[in-house]
């Protein structure tokens, strides 16, 4: 039986394992994918405190090496189930079943699709989640982006430096992200806004050849030509899995305070998937420490009955 | 065996040629999902796994990138016997990986 089991290798998860380390507590990490998560699509981490630039690859890679030096153990599989029996809980994943005494749930969230037909199909053949990782295919092309959060900003800026023309459409008529990022794009010559609209389909043959967009307010549709569609209307927290256990909001996330405590005493949340006011990076890594040190104190608390 | 970097010149010898089934890893250096990959990739070449990996710089290769409609990286592609049977977009666990070279 492991002291902690985080489940989740992204910042907060792995930044939870370093201070359950330094507190002397045995620390699984499992993690579906790879260490890194949602960060390692960041070219360049500009508001992280002590270095003022860092891909999201060499920052993951050292928190990850941190870790590991510091004793945690990290296994590769996807936790489905968490179970809790008073003073230990089974973590259950595709492969094998762990017991801790304290669970942290740092699983961060995935991208939110349109939810279009063929959405899934054309991924990689013209639809992207990513305009940092594949900005580049779209050199002197058409594209879109579709969203009107902080990412889609930053996409679309992104992409004018690379694509002949791009197209931003959003559902609002006004943007909620930072005023510096719209207030670049409107000077750029290649950019045109699309305020007030949806996507409401995806025409392909083999790979995307244009999109229809829907005005919400006149029902007008428009039919634009195009190599690239990148989506970035927001996120959905990872948290499906517990739903049986774990108290979520209406969105999915795991309803939890500043303190990180879930409904069920010995589980705590940390990054992403907990409901909260800012989801950056220097807040995950602070909850992963939160979130350590309360399980830790949950756990001293055990051995004193 | 390591993993082979190749480029247009040496691809049809390296994957469509090749007497064993080859995976290829279309990445870019500036590709943080790529770079994880990357170290996943190299120790399952260390472990003999009956298939060639090769890698393939999508930035000095476009040609190789655009025949092969690669235009989301990190793209891994399965090719035997000079045909594609199976293909991967995004970051992959190492599981899945050897899920992708089975299927």
């Amino acid at each position: 039986m492991y002291d902690i089991i985080v489940v989740g290798a992204g910042p907060a998860g792995m930044t939870a394992a370093i201070y359950a380390r330094r507190a002397a507590r045995s620390v699984l990490v499992l993690e579906a994918v790879n260490y890194g998560g949602q960060i390692l699509n960041t070219l360049d981490i500009e508001n992280y405190p002590v270095e003022a630039h860092i891909s999201g690859f060499d920052f993951s890679t050292k928190v990850y090496e941190q870790a590991k030096g510091l004793g945690a153990e990290f296994v590769f599989e996807k936790a489905v189930e968490i179970r809790s029996e008073d003073a230990a809980k089974t973590v259950v994943t595709t492969k094998n079943t762990y017991t801790a005494r304290a669970v942290i749930l740092a699983t961060g969230s995935e991208n939110r699709k349109l939810g279009l037909e063929d959405e899934d199909k054309l991924v990689g053949r013209g639809v992207s989640y990513c305009a940092t990782c594949d900005g580049n295919f779209y050199r002197n092309k058409i594209v879109a982006v579709v969203g009107g959060g902080n990412t889609a900003l930053e996409d679309a800026l992104y992409l004018s430096d690379l694509a002949k023309q791009v197209y931003l459409i959003h559902r609002r008529d006004s943007f909620r992200g930072e005023e510096t990022g719209a207030a670049r794009l409107k000077e750029k010559d290649n950019v045109e806004i699309i305020y007030n609209a949806n996507v409401t389909k995806l025409i392909s043959e083999k790979r995307l050849k244009a999109i229809e967009v829907t005005d919400k307010l006149n029902g007008n549709v428009r039919t634009i030509e195009l190599n690239g569609l990148f989506i970035a209307v927001g996120r959905i927290p990872e948290n499906q899995n517990f739903a049986d256990l774990i108290k979520l909001d209406d969105a999915g996330y795991v309803i939890a305070g500043e303190d990180c405590h879930t409904n069920i005493d010995g589980v705590f949340v940390a990054g992403d998937n907990r409901t909260k006011m800012l989801r950056q990076l220097v807040t995950a890594t602070g909850d992963g420490a939160v979130a350590a040190t309360e399980a830790v104190k949950y756990i001293n608390s055990l051995k004193a009955v | 065996m390591a993993i082979i970097e190749v480029n247009k010149d040496n691809f049809e010898d390296e994957v469509l040629k090749s007497n064993v089934p080859v995976l290829a890893d279309f990445n870019a250096e500036w590709c943080g999902p790529c770079r994880a990959m990357k170290p996943m990739l190299e120790e399952i070449a260390k472990s003999d796994p009956g298939y060639k990996i090769v890698s393939i710089d999508i930035d000095d290769q476009d040609e190789l990138a655009e025949d092969y409609e690669v235009s989301s990286i990190p793209c891994l592609v399965v090719f035997r016997d000079g045909e594609e049977v199976n293909r991967s977009v995004g970051l992959i666990s190492r599981d899945a990986i050897a899920e992708l070279m089975e299927g």
